[in-house]
């Protein structure tokens, strides 16, 4: 892949990152914040591609910790967004109950 | 030498890191809308399944017995913290997961600036800048978010804390930062490993040292600009790699990040420049100067409209979370109002 074509991606999912999160209900923020937070986990990917591929001992170290890191960035990250949005199924009006307040 | 591995994969692989990425978009988008939000985090869910499985399936890959190890730990952690943490405290755990991931793509640019060394010769430019990038944003997203988890959660005071001079030693830092950077990046034949540890210890300092004295009523918007740091930093590490996925769910992240930033800062009626230049050391604690008159960030001000507008905005959650309905007003002044 050339840098141009990586470029060339980059500022399109920059574009499409602007454009998805518009207008959001100021309920979703924390929610999506976590679940923007979770996904930004792929880094894991990147942990586990320089420890698949490491030959000496501090980058086994450096690696394997990369990966745990990662893979509690995705794990808790995407559990603990589950476990917020969980909350608006019990409560089927959110919003009115804020603005009682 | 990886992207060498990477190519046996090529087009499987790369067809794979498209379904994952596409439903990390379709997800977010649902995740905007309160009816389909839990599905899209799911959706979500299930394109990163898609790629880290994809990614255990390259060509090449070995080491096994460690991956197990740090996918195991770090699950279990992961997992085990989800489960009990209290719903006050959602803010703090992202936070703290926003930081490890941080983490990973400091550990990830120090290893892939080994293992260049290691291969001798010129390390490419498109590859060692943006490795230096992920290594600096990467470390101050770490530290950064740490000390906010750690005021949130009453670890550290969450009032404004500064140090005499700290514009001067943070422009120092910074200064020191992209120097090294410079320096690292011109020697590409053989970069200097201690060179490259300095510069990530002082863009740790840095990443302490922005955080600290901003106030824990700021704090949910401190969290969501180092949750956007994070993903540009996962964008530069995935240009280090030639990693599609990476690119893409990082700049995603990095960009709806940023609008969410934003948008949290206009509903607490703040703004992001306001708030972070008491974090570059708009004199809090000196009570001098600063924008703000040397105010500390609205902590010592009684609630008004602002504070309204704040609680509505992110301590949506407490009110059905609490159903005492009475925080008491430690928990007000502190990182209680996001949670």
């Amino acid at each position: 892949m050339s840098l141009m074509t990586e470029i060339a991606i980059l500022v399109l999912a920059a574009f499409v990152g602007f454009e998805v999160i518009s207008k959001v209900p100021t309920t979703l923020h924390t929610p999506l914040m976590s679940q923007t937070n979770a996904i930004h986990g792929i880094v894991m990917l990147g942990g586990l591609i320089v420890l698949g591929y490491a030959d000496d001992p501090l980058e086994y170290v450096i690696g394997t910790i990369a990966v745990a890191f990662g893979a509690i960035n995705i794990v808790g990250g995407f559990m603990v967004t589950d476990r917020m949005l969980g909350m608006f199924s019990k409560k089927p009006k959110p919003k009115g109950e804020v603005k009682s307040k | 030498m990886i992207e060498a591995v990477l190519k046996p994969g090529g087009d499987a692989a790369t067809a794979l890191y498209i379904v994952a990425f596409s439903l990390f978009i379709l997800g977010l988008k649902q995740g905007t809308h309160p009816t389909t939000a839990k599905r899209g985090n799911l959706v979500a869910a299930v394109g990163m399944a898609v790629a880290v499985a994809t990614t255990l399936l390259l060509d090449g890959m070995g080491n096994w017995g460690l991956i197990v190890i740090g996918l195991a730990a770090g699950s279990a952690i992961g997992f085990v913290a989800s489960v009990r943490v209290q719903m006050t405290e959602m803010p703090q755990m992202v936070a703290l997961y926003n930081g490890v991931g941080g983490g990973a793509v400091a550990l990830i640019a120090w290893s892939e600036l080994r293992h260049g060394i290691s291969l001798g010769g010129d390390i490419p430019l498109e590859e060692l800048i943006p490795t230096l990038l992920a290594a600096i944003i990467g470390s101050v997203s770490f530290w950064g978010s740490n000390i906010a988890f750690a005021k949130l959660q009453d670890l550290i005071p969450t009032r404004p804390l500064a140090v005499p001079g700290q514009q001067i030693i943070n422009a120092v830092l910074l200064v020191g930062v992209i120097v090294a950077a410079v320096v690292l990046a011109v020697n590409n034949g053989d970069p200097s490993e201690p060179l490259f540890i300095a510069m990530l210890i002082a863009a740790a300092i840095l990443g302490n040292l922005v955080v600290l004295p901003i106030g824990g009523a700021d704090m949910p918007v401190v969290i969501s600009l180092l949750n956007a740091f994070t993903g540009l930093s996962a964008a530069a590490a995935g240009f280090a790699l030639e990693n599609v996925a990476l690119i893409v769910a990082g700049t995603l992240v990095g960009s709806s990040g940023t609008i969410l930033t934003l948008e949290m800062a206009t509903a607490m009626n703040r703004s992001v420049p306001n708030i972070l230049f008491a974090g570059f050391g708009g004199a809090p604690a000196a009570g001098a100067g600063g924008d703000r008159g040397g105010a500390p960030p609205h902590l010592d001000r009684r609630p008004g409209r602002g504070d309204q507008a704040r609680l509505r905005g992110l301590g949506r959650l407490r009110p059905r979370l609490r159903p005492r309905r009475s925080p008491g007003p430690a928990r007000r002044q502190g990182g209680g109002r996001m949670s």
